[in-house]
This record gives C-alpha cells, structure tokens and sequence, in this order.
C-alpha cells in the first residue's frame, strides 16, 4: 500500500464519436472530439480544466485549441504507453495541488493521415544511422524483431502465436465497436498473407483512425460528478532502450518488467486480484511478453496459457476484452484505448462486460519495446 | 542492391565507427576501467560511466540472433529481405543484413555462424553485412 491508491479517480472517460476511417476529422479535432466527450461524460466545462496532458500534439496545441488555461502540463511523448505515463504524473500533480482537475487527450489520424505531421528519425540519430540503413520499415519489420528468439528459446509454435490473435477476435466478436469482428481461427491467420517473416497480417495490428480522453480528479470530489468514479491504485512507468537491436534480452521487455510490477506493488495487489488485464498488443507477440513481464505466467509459458483459453471470454484472466490493437483499433499510439477499456469494465459498461470486474491492470508499450506505463485501477476506494 | 539505402549521418561520438567500416574494421568500444565491450558508439562506459574507453578493431565474427524476413517491397532491396540481428563474439548485438544466403527461413538459421563482410555505399560510408561464415565458429 502506498499513499495515493485512494486518493485519485478518473472521472470522464471517453473515445471519439467514431472510430475507425474518420477522413473528415483532423488529428487535431479528434483530440477535441474525444476530450469534449469526455468533458460531457463528467458534466464538466473546458474551463474546468486546469491540467493538460497529451502526446502527438504538444500540449499548448491542443489547451489552446479547446481554450484552456493551465497551471500544469505534461507532453511527455514516448509512444502508445504516454497516455499511462500522463496518468501517473497527472496523480502526482493532483496530490501535490499543482492542479486541480487533468484532461488527457489522445487523437491519431492513424489511417487517414489528416493534420498528421509525419516525422522521422534524422540520419544522424543512434537508429539513423544503426538501424534505418538496414532496410528496416516500421514497427512490422522492428517490433516483430525479437520473436524468433522467444521461438527458438521457449518453444512457442506458430499455431500459438497465431491463438493470440484468434482469441482477441473472439472479445472484438462481442463489442459493436471493433473494427474486426468476423470470427477467425488458427488456419485463417497463418493463411493470411506475410508482412515480415514470421508475422502475418492477422498478427499485426490494425491501422485505424481514432482518440480517447480521461479526466482525472482527486477522490475527495469524486461525488461531484455523474460518472462511478474509477481509482488510480497504482502506477509504474519506465523505458529501456530506443532501439529494439539493443533490447538487454529478446525474450522480454524491460521497461514492461519495471513498470509492471512497481505499478502492482504501489497498488498493494497480488496477481489473484485482478479481474481484468490489458496488455498493448501491436503484434501478436506482445500479450506473451506483457503476461510473463507482469509475472502472471512464468517464462516460456504464456502461449501456452493463452491457447488453452484462460485469457478467453469466460477464461480465469479476461484479456484484452474490446478485442485490442489486433481487433478493435490501432490508430499508432493504441495506449489511451487500453485504458477506456479499463475504465468501461470497471464502470461495469463495456460491451463484453467481465462479471464483477473489480481490479484492472492496464499496461502499456511504447516506441516498440522502448518505453511503458502500466496503471492498476479499482472501482471502488482501495481499503 | 537496386536502390539506395537511408545512410547514416556519422556524429562526433560514432565518426571512429563509420571510419572503420571504410577501412574493413567492425569498431567496438571496451572500458579501460570495468573491460566492458560495448555498441552502439559513445565516449564513455554504459555499464560504469567511466569516460576511459578504447576503441578495437572487433573479429567480425558472431552469429544470427534473430530476425524478421520483411515482404514489403524496399527501394533498396530485391524481394523479400532479412533484418538480422547478430550477436557478436565480443558481446554486443547489432542490426544488419544477411548476405551471400538466401533470405528464407530454410537458409536463415537462427544461431548460425556469420561473419563480417562490408559494403561501400558511397566515398564516406560503408555499411557491414554479414554472411555465413566461412569456418564455423559456434556461439
Ligand atoms: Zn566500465
């Protein structure tokens, strides 16, 4: 127990009015979209708000276009688990009265590509000059590097690579929502077509459009607002290295293996206490590292666990319920959507509602295995 | 090779690297203080932060660590190509390409012997590749 799993909410929470191929919006404006949606789901004004957090934007862009003030913000930008790390630092700044009330926002025009600035690594960076030059090409040919190792290592088949994705279409199946949601089965994926050896399009995350907010208070306002308050019980973050060729083992994430556990052990939980988990999963092999790194598997073991169901709809740990990166959407930074899902299972409002979900772990990656955040949260104080 | 590849930008701290591949060197770095091999390039040791380091001259031999066989097309490569991660003699892992072997996952054997060959690209810098080794030599 540490001093601050009572003492935070997320009260507004909420994705954009559409997700998927939104042509007609702006990455700008679905950051807008989803913080207004999120604005409106805790009955609060934008100038309630006096905390700003987002990634992908600056912060000043995206406080001046919603007209807000703020006397906090936070841009820390590391890739898909910023929005994790936004909530962490939001919590710290809520305690210490640097702010009173935190909008994070998150919108990506992953897919469409409008208002989307489209940087890239300079020639002169460490990955410019020892990674680009050797035909690497996105997150499919980086992030997907590590996996033959764990292969070879542990043992994990092609068919069980291939069950991660088949079990995340059987949540998306159930949620009106997800952008994927035709049954799928270990045949279909390892049928579908390869985007880098040994990784099929069905084990590759989606390219959509999309944003989410949170908003963020301390637990004494809590009963201020429409919404069942969801706590902030723990929280971790940590990066390890820019380039994936550098990762210290290939068979785990470091950054998942700090700030996993440490957001476990500041919440004062045990692994038998979570009800529902989110593991980002821009590829398939991600879940597998996410479990063993968080210490719900041993090493070796997590293929095997998720092919024998127990992440499954009506399994022991629900996992990634809206169906996740792989299924239900992706825009290119899929952190903030983990976490909507949290909150919705822990409100008791998501589509493929886990029965008495009351502890959620939500862990995020970044930057291929660059960086993480992970956030444990409760629906009800943490006594 | 049909086109041309993203070249690196050489900085002050990895200059002796990029000068050594021109040369036919694979440069690693080794603390004076703590014997510590290390990659990428910088002037100081990550393991204990002295600021006494050497540059060597590595053997050029290591083996295939892991990889992915990318399908979509690159303007630098013919059909399908590996992005190999080699594990050096020495320590360290680096990024590079296989060559002088088919690119399938047949050929492409993980823990395989490889060893340094190296491929000008223009007057100031020249990549290194790898290619199965010649003598085996094992991990
Ligand atoms: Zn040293």
């Amino acid at each position: 127990m540490t001093r601050y799993a009572n003492q935070v909410a997320i009260v507004g929470a909420a994705e954009t009015t559409e997700l998927g191929v939104i042509p007609h919006m702006s990455q700008l404006q679905l950051h807008a979209d989803a913080a207004l949606n999120a604005l409106a789901d805790a009955a609060l004004e934008p100038s309630d708000i006096d905390g700003v957090a987002t990634a992908g934007e600056s912060p000043t862009v995206v406080a001046h276009y919603l007209g807000i003030t703020p006397n906090w913000v936070d841009g820390t930008a590391v890739g898909g688990c910023s929005f994790m790390i936004h909530v962490r630092h939001a919590v710290a700044a809520l305690l210490t009265g640097q702010c009173r009330t935190v909008l994070i926002t998150h919108g990506e025009s992953g897919k469409s590509g409008i208002g989307r600035g489209r940087g890239r690594g300079s020639a002169a960076s460490l990955q410019g000059q020892f990674e680009a030059p050797f035909g690497v090409a996105g997150p499919p040919t980086l992030f997907t590097l590590p996996v033959l190792r764990y292969m070879k290592r542990y043992g994990l088949t092609p068919e069980q690579l291939a069950m991660v994705a088949v079990v995340q279409r059987q949540w998306a199946g159930l949620n009106p929502r997800a952008s994927k949601r035709e049954p799928i089965t270990v045949e279909d994926v390892l049928d579908s077509r390869m985007i880098a050896y040994p990784f099929h399009l069905l084990e590759c995350c989606l390219v959509t459009d999309g944003g989410g907010a949170l908003i963020l208070t301390t637990a004494d306002r809590v009963d201020d607002f429409p919404q069942p308050p969801v706590y902030v019980w723990g929280t971790g973050e940590s990066v390890e290295t820019p380039m994936v060729s550098q990762m210290e083992d290939l068979t785990s994430s470091r950054a998942f293996a700090v700030a996993g556990p440490r957001a476990m052990s500041d919440a004062g939980i045990r692994h038998g206490d979570v009800d529902h988990l989110m593991i980002y999963d821009a590829f398939a092999h991600l879940p597998i590292y996410g479990l063993e790194d968080l210490g719900f598997c041993g090493r070796g073991e997590a293929g095997a666990f998720i092919e024998e169901g127990h992440t499954a709809p009506g399994g022991s740990l629900p996992l990634n319920t809206n169906g996740g990166g792989l299924s239900y959407m992706h825009s290119g930074m899929y952190g903030m959507y983990a976490l909507q899902e949290s909150v919705r299972q822990l409100r008791g409002t998501a589509p493929a509602q886990v029965d008495g979900a009351e502890v959620s772990v939500c862990l995020g990656v970044g930057g291929m295995f660059g960086a993480s955040g992970c956030i444990v949260m409760g629906n009800q104080p943490k006594s | 090779m049909s086109g041309s590849r993203p070249l690196p930008e050489p900085t002050p701290e990895t200059q002796h690297f990029w000068d050594g591949t021109r040369v036919g060197e694979l440069r690693l770095q080794r603390c004076n203080d703590c014997a510590h091999v290390y990659f990428p390039p910088r002037p100081f040791c990550p393991a204990c932060a002295s600021r006494s380091v050497s540059v060597f001259a590595a053997s050029g031999r290591g083996h295939l660590d892991s990889y992915v066989i990318s399908h979509r097309p690159h303007p630098a490569f013919d059909g399908h190509y590996a992005i190999a991660l080699v594990v050096l003699e020495e320590g360290p892992r680096m990024m590079s390409n296989i060559v002088g072997c088919e690119q399938t996952p047949e050929a492409l054997v993980l823990d395989m012997p490889l060893e340094v060959t190296f491929e000008p690209q223009n007057d100031s810098i020249t990549l290194p590749l790898f290619r199965p080794a010649a003598v085996g030599n094992k991990p």
